[in-house]
């Protein structure tokens, strides 16, 4: 047994600090990003998602460059580059996907500012692969409360909200009708999605929080057709790639070539996909299946003999 | 001082940001911004896994770029749209990781391909960008009516007989062209930029297709050509200066229709929701 669990987990796994953070931040993220990611895929804005964690780059090295702990500026740019999309892409739904380009463009080129400053500043080259890559591995004790915190008021704007939420989501005509203030839904949505993707891209990195915000979201909606259920599925299935992500990447030390670890974020989004790919082939067969189901009963019901419905459906 | 460092340079500039403007037109009128970023910024891990294998750097883009553009098509056939364009974005991004943590010596060459180094375009780069470019030029000029008719009304493209997906596929690779050959020179997020800035900005300012397209090159030909004297003068990187003015540009225009708009809604001259064409096209005659 103990053979079999050395041969899974490397030595030093479970005692390792590094490995502790990783597992509680990765959790909490994950969490955070599949119940916000099920109403990003449902409104179709994963592109807004993407945008808003690349865009908090360019507020990550500015916080580098000034001092300031780089969380509050990743968070602080999100939130500002949501407001701009919101307003730019107020008048048409067409126009979002433009909005979204533009606000992004231009983070991204205050990005570009702010890293050759920090690069000349502090000469290194480093800087730029650390915020853009990220890693989970790198992630400072001192932040966790803050970051455990900030994922908590997320989840529970989220939970709160989720009604109105998931109304105006699924059916705007239907969300006026009921009397949801849709814009201000819209608008709060979209802070919200800042909030989770900025703190995901700071500990994590930008490709990460846009895995964890699309991936699991959009297998858990492939698996189930409940927004509940899908928000708990998106959940898990998140927390199930960070893991085992961890802990392939703790494992590739050992792997040849000796003595390199393998990037987590490498594990980890490739697990995203291929939960993805695995999930449609079973939304697939489950759905042949009942069609099969419907036409065998179908036919038994055409030549008369009804018993053998209910054999079938048992 | 100008002319004998920087008409390298200038040329290649001047060669992307006729591509950038023609082919951002339609990756604005189509909302495939998205995809067009997506396309490039994968495209770097090509970069990456290229150097670690020590082929041209413009292999792995080209691989990276044609397998996304492929990828985003196959993905979006059974799924929705931005999840399969953020799905493969990030699987090109977790390669580009780990081939960036395979080669060291990379880490550096990491920031001028993502925001670009056209300071130091060198000379033997000039021939491929220009074939590539032609090529780029020639598919659109092809796909010119089918492209327009199925980005403006799926329906009667359809009735037509237009075949939508595979005209979607194309523009997707023509996409992943431009970002092959521009990519070395301006990097991931030049490119992404001056393809939604100035088309974005043209589009709202006329509403005929061509003047459109004209006037998209000629924006993106400004903002390139304003973008390398500044980075110049003040030695801050291209992509900055790139990445706002189409920002500014934009939100200049918007606010200039915005106020016609309101004139002629003050002067009874009745307004809609959309901008209207008769102004905005008098607007874009006098901007060109």
């Amino acid at each position: 047994m103990s053979q079999i669990l050395n041969a899974l987990f490397a030595p030093q796994f479970f005692s390792s600090e590094p490995v502790h953070a990783a597992l509680v931040v990765g959790a909490v993220v994950a969490l955070v990003t599949g119940a916000v990611g099920v109403f990003t895929v449902i409104r179709g804005q994963a592109f807004a998602g993407h945008a808003l964690g690349e865009v908090g780059s360019a507020g990550g090295s500015a916080a580098f460059l000034g001092g300031v702990n780089p969380l509050w500026g990743f968070m602080g740019m999100s939130i500002v580059a949501a407001g701009a999309i919101e307003l730019l892409g107020l008048h048409r739904p067409r126009s979002r996907d433009v909005a979204t380009g533009l606000v992004l463009g231009a983070g991204l080129g205050l990005a570009a500012l702010f890293l050759y400053l920090d690069s000349t500043s502090s000469s290194t080259t480093g800087v730029t692969v650390t915020i853009l890559f990220g890693s989970l591995f790198a992630v400072s004790q001192p932040m966790l409360p803050s970051i455990v915190t900030l994922s908590l008021i997320a989840l529970a704007v989220i939970v709160v909200c989720y009604r109105m939420l998931l109304l105006s989501s699924l059916s705007t005509d239907l969300a006026v009708a009921r009397g949801v203030p849709v814009r201000a839904i819209s608008a709060a949505y979209l802070v919200i999605m800042a909030v989770a993707v900025s703190l995901a891209a700071e500990t994590i990195g930008a490709i990460l929080a846009t895995a964890l915000l699309v991936g699991p979201p959009a297998t858990a909606l492939r698996l189930t057709k409940r927004p509940g259920g899908a928000l708990v599925v998106a959940g898990l299935v998140g927390v199930a790639a960070v893991w085992v992500g961890i802990v392939l990447a703790y494992d590739s030390f050992y792997w040849p070539p000796a003595g390199h670890g393998w990037p987590v974020s490498f594990f980890v989004v490739a697990l995203v996909f291929v939960f993805y790919l695995v999930a449609g082939w079973v939304a697939a067969a489950a759905q042949a299946r009942r069609i099969r189901r419907v036409m065998a009963a179908a036919r038994v019901a055409a030549s008369g003999c009804e018993p053998h419905v209910d054999a079938d459906a048992a | 001082m100008f002319w004998g460092l920087l008409t390298d340079t200038w040329i290649a500039a001047t060669m992307v940001a006729v591509i950038a403007g023609v082919v951002g037109f339609f990756v604005v009128l189509r909302g495939e911004a998205f995809a067009a970023h997506a396309i490039p910024h994968g495209a770097f891990s090509g970069a990456a896994g290229a150097v670690l294998l020590g082929v041209n750097t413009l292999v792995g883009l080209g691989v990276f770029a044609v397998g996304g553009a492929l990828g985003i098509g196959a993905l979006g056939r059974r799924g929705r749209h931005d999840v399969a364009t953020a799905l493969a974005l990030v699987v090109m991004l977790g390669l580009g990781a780990l081939f960036l943590s395979f080669s060291v010596e990379y880490a550096a060459e990491v920031y001028s391909l993502l925001f670009g180094e056209i300071l130091g375009v060198p000379s033997d780069e000039l021939l491929p960008i220009a074939l590539l470019g032609i090529v780029c030029i020639a598919a659109i000029a092809l796909l010119y009516r089918p492209l327009m008719l199925t980005s403006i009304s799926p329906e009667v493209a359809e009735v037509r007989g237009v075949p939508g997906r595979r005209i979607e596929t194309a523009f997707l690779l023509v996409v992943a062209l431009a970002a092959t050959m521009t990519v070395p020179v301006v990097g991931v997020l030049l490119m992404f930029s001056l393809m939604i800035g100035p088309a974005a900005t043209a589009r709202s300012l006329t509403n005929s297709p061509l003047r459109a397209i004209g006037l998209s090159v000629v924006l993106a030909l400004a903002i390139v050509w304003i973008a390398i004297t500044l980075s110049y003068l003040t030695n801050f990187p291209v992509g900055f200066f790139v990445g706002t003015l189409g920002a500014v540009s934009f939100g200049c225009a918007r606010g200039w229709t915005a106020w016609r708009a309101g004139r002629a809604a003050g002067s009874g001259a009745g307004s809609g929701p959309l901008p209207a064409p008769a102004h905005s096209s008098a607007t874009a005659g006098s901007t060109s």
